[in-house]
């Protein structure tokens, strides 16, 4: 798998998907009388208990606000919130803490690059690159600032497989191309994109590059310094931490140049009323009372994650995918759409006949949670000529045996539609 | 448990596969389009009307079972029917789907419709068979906008 970094040579757990599940108190309960199969991932990753006791040890004896207070909780609260800054940081090898932003989701993390970064450096006739794949996220925050900016939203498009069109890519490059918003991987069909290439290409034009990677950072492992992304955003809760909590990385020197995000308190060193002048990154786009127990919470999931060896639990979830690909594509009538040659964790299908909607009502009876519907990326669906998908979407916990489940699943689908 | 065979009735099935009055109306009086933006359910509902009367009902477009089915029921329920019968309807079909019918005599006057009854018990499902008569009553009412359930 490309895109691999920073393996740790010593990892604290050998990886084994039944002791991993038992980490993980959701996926052991029951749906309808049914074992849940949980299949939606992409959409929202399930809690390790290391994570739910994060946020309780947090609400229990630590919580204060931070940067306020001398007393003894308050400096808790803030150690602990700083240093989940710290372990973000490592966790995509950037160089220093200072370029790690807490935010509430990925989708605000692009949007607050669109209104700092945007608004200051894209004016008329200037352009901004997005592709084909994008999810709405990265979509309509560009094309708002593009109408308030009068700039033009230039779209790289994909090819049958949903693999992007790097040649269009290079084309659309050019001196008017003042962002380029790039997916790390695409939601709804699991394609993994080139990215470190990408943004290669990118900055021989001079484009800085912001990677969305709300689906990238639960599969890969992320070296920001390495891809040298200039930005990198994703969403805590996809990656087996809470929500309402996203991080955005920005290169230190991008991040000073920017004007501030929202005001408010924290994000300020001075306040008169003549003239305000803002605190030092990141503290300057985090106005207010942060997320501090999600923070906390991240930092949680990130220590859970990393004392298994990466490329073990990588090449785990590759066999699976690869399983459930080959077991589904046996179905008679099954279509999958996404078939880029690297592709991760996504499983995007349709039934002849037969309305993901309906799909998604029957195997929720047979407690199988799968996300059915455009996936927020209505483009790719136009794209394909369908209103919609089945999505099937695997974390490491997932087992074989829930891909069987699934199939035995669908051919329920078809047996309740007369399709046998 | 709610019960597949509850929501999935034969009589859907068959709407499903061969949707009645599945067909553009060129002389329509009125059509108005109809979108769950969630699932991307979408429809156009043609009426064509003498006065009060529904005399012609059509529909085109695309989406889950439950929506085709029910709108292709009620296409053939409400030929004929005059506007406040379609209201009345339109009234029941609602309290049907989300479970507030007890009476027989409300079930007797549903007729096919009655086979919506399950649906009630996927309450994720009940804007998918009610996205066509919301559509409809816009038409009823001469309503241009499109219609969204969500």
């Amino acid at each position: 798998m490309k895109n691999t970094a920073k393996i740790s040579n010593h990892p604290a757990r050998t990886f084994s998907v039944e002791e991993v599940r038992k980490d993980f108190p959701i996926l052991s309960m029951s749906v309808y009388g049914k074992p849940l199969a949980y299949l939606d991932n992409a959409a929202s990753s399930q809690k390790p208990n290391a994570v739910i006791d994060a946020l309780g040890q947090y609400y229990r004896s630590e919580n204060s606000n931070v940067h306020r207070g001398v007393h003894y909780l308050s400096e808790v609260a803030t150690k602990k919130y700083e240093t989940a800054r710290v372990t973000v940081q490592k966790f995509l090898n950037a160089e220093s803490e200072r370029e790690i932003l807490f935010v509430r989701g990925a989708t605000e993390a692009i949007n607050l690059v669109a209104a700092t970064f945007g608004r200051k450096n894209i004016h008329a006739g200037d352009e901004v690159l997005i592709t084909e794949l994008e999810h709405h996220s990265n979509i309509v925050p560009w094309q708002m600032l593009c109408e308030e900016q009068g700039a033009r939203l230039r779209v790289v498009p994909i090819n049958d497989a949903g693999e992007i069109e790097l040649e269009e890519f290079d084309r659309l490059l050019s001196g008017k191309t003042k962002i380029a918003a790039l997916s790390h991987i695409s939601n709804a069909l699991g394609t993994v994109n080139p990215i470190k290439r990408m943004i290669q290409m990118a900055h021989q034009h001079g484009v800085p590059v912001l990677v969305d990677g709300a689906q990238a950072v639960p599969h890969l492992r992320i070296d920001v310094r390495d891809l040298d992304a200039d930005f990198y955003a994703f969403s805590a809760h996809k990656v087996f931490g809470p929500t309402g909590l996203g991080v955005l990385y920005g290169k230190a020197n991008l991040l000073e140049s920017m004007p501030p995000y929202q005001g408010g308190g924290d994000m300020i060193k001075s306040v008169t009323f003549e003239k305000t002048i803002f605190n030092d990154i990141p503290h300057k786009f985090e106005a207010g009372t942060p997320h501090i127990a999600g923070a906390i919470g991240l930092a949680a999931a990130i220590d859970y994650l990393d004392a298994f060896d990466w490329n073990v639990v990588q090449h785990y979830k590759q066999a699976l995918l690869h399983s459930a690909t080959e077991t589904l594509s046996a179905i008679e009538g099954l279509k999958i759409i996404g078939t880029a040659k690297e592709k991760a964790g996504v499983l995007s299908f349709v039934l002849e006949g037969i309305h993901p909607h309906d799909i998604g009502t029957i195997l929720d009876q047979e407690g199988i949670a799968i996300r059915t519907g455009h996936h927020c990326a209505q483009p790719i669906m136009q794209k394909y000529g369908i209103p919609a998908t089945a999505r099937a979407s695997f974390a490491f916990y997932n087992t074989e045996e829930e891909i069987h489940t699934l199939l035995a699943g669908i051919r329920k689908v078809k047996k309740v539609f007369g399709h046998v | 448990m709610s019960d597949l065979k509850s929501l999935y009735q034969e009589i859907i099935l068959d709407h499903n596969r061969h949707p009645r009055n599945f067909r553009k109306m060129e002389e329509a009086s009125c059509s108005v389009d109809g979108y769950n933006p969630l699932c991307g359910d979408h429809y156009t509902i043609y009426l064509k009307m003498d006065h009060e009367c529904i005399t012609e009902i059509a529909f085109q477009g695309s989406g889950c079972a439950i929506s085709k089915a029910s709108a292709s029921v009620m296409s053939t329920v409400l030929t004929g029917k005059t506007r406040s019968e379609a209201e009345e309807l339109f009234e029941k079909f609602h309290h049907l789907v989300r479970g507030e019918v007890t009476g027989d005599k409300d079930a007797q006057y549903l007729g096919k419709l009655a086979a919506f009854a399950g649906v009630s018990e996927f309450p994720a499902r009940v804007k998918c068979a009610i996205l066509p008569w919301h559509t409809m009553k816009n038409a009823l009412e001469e309503k241009k906008e499109t219609v969204s359930t969500e």
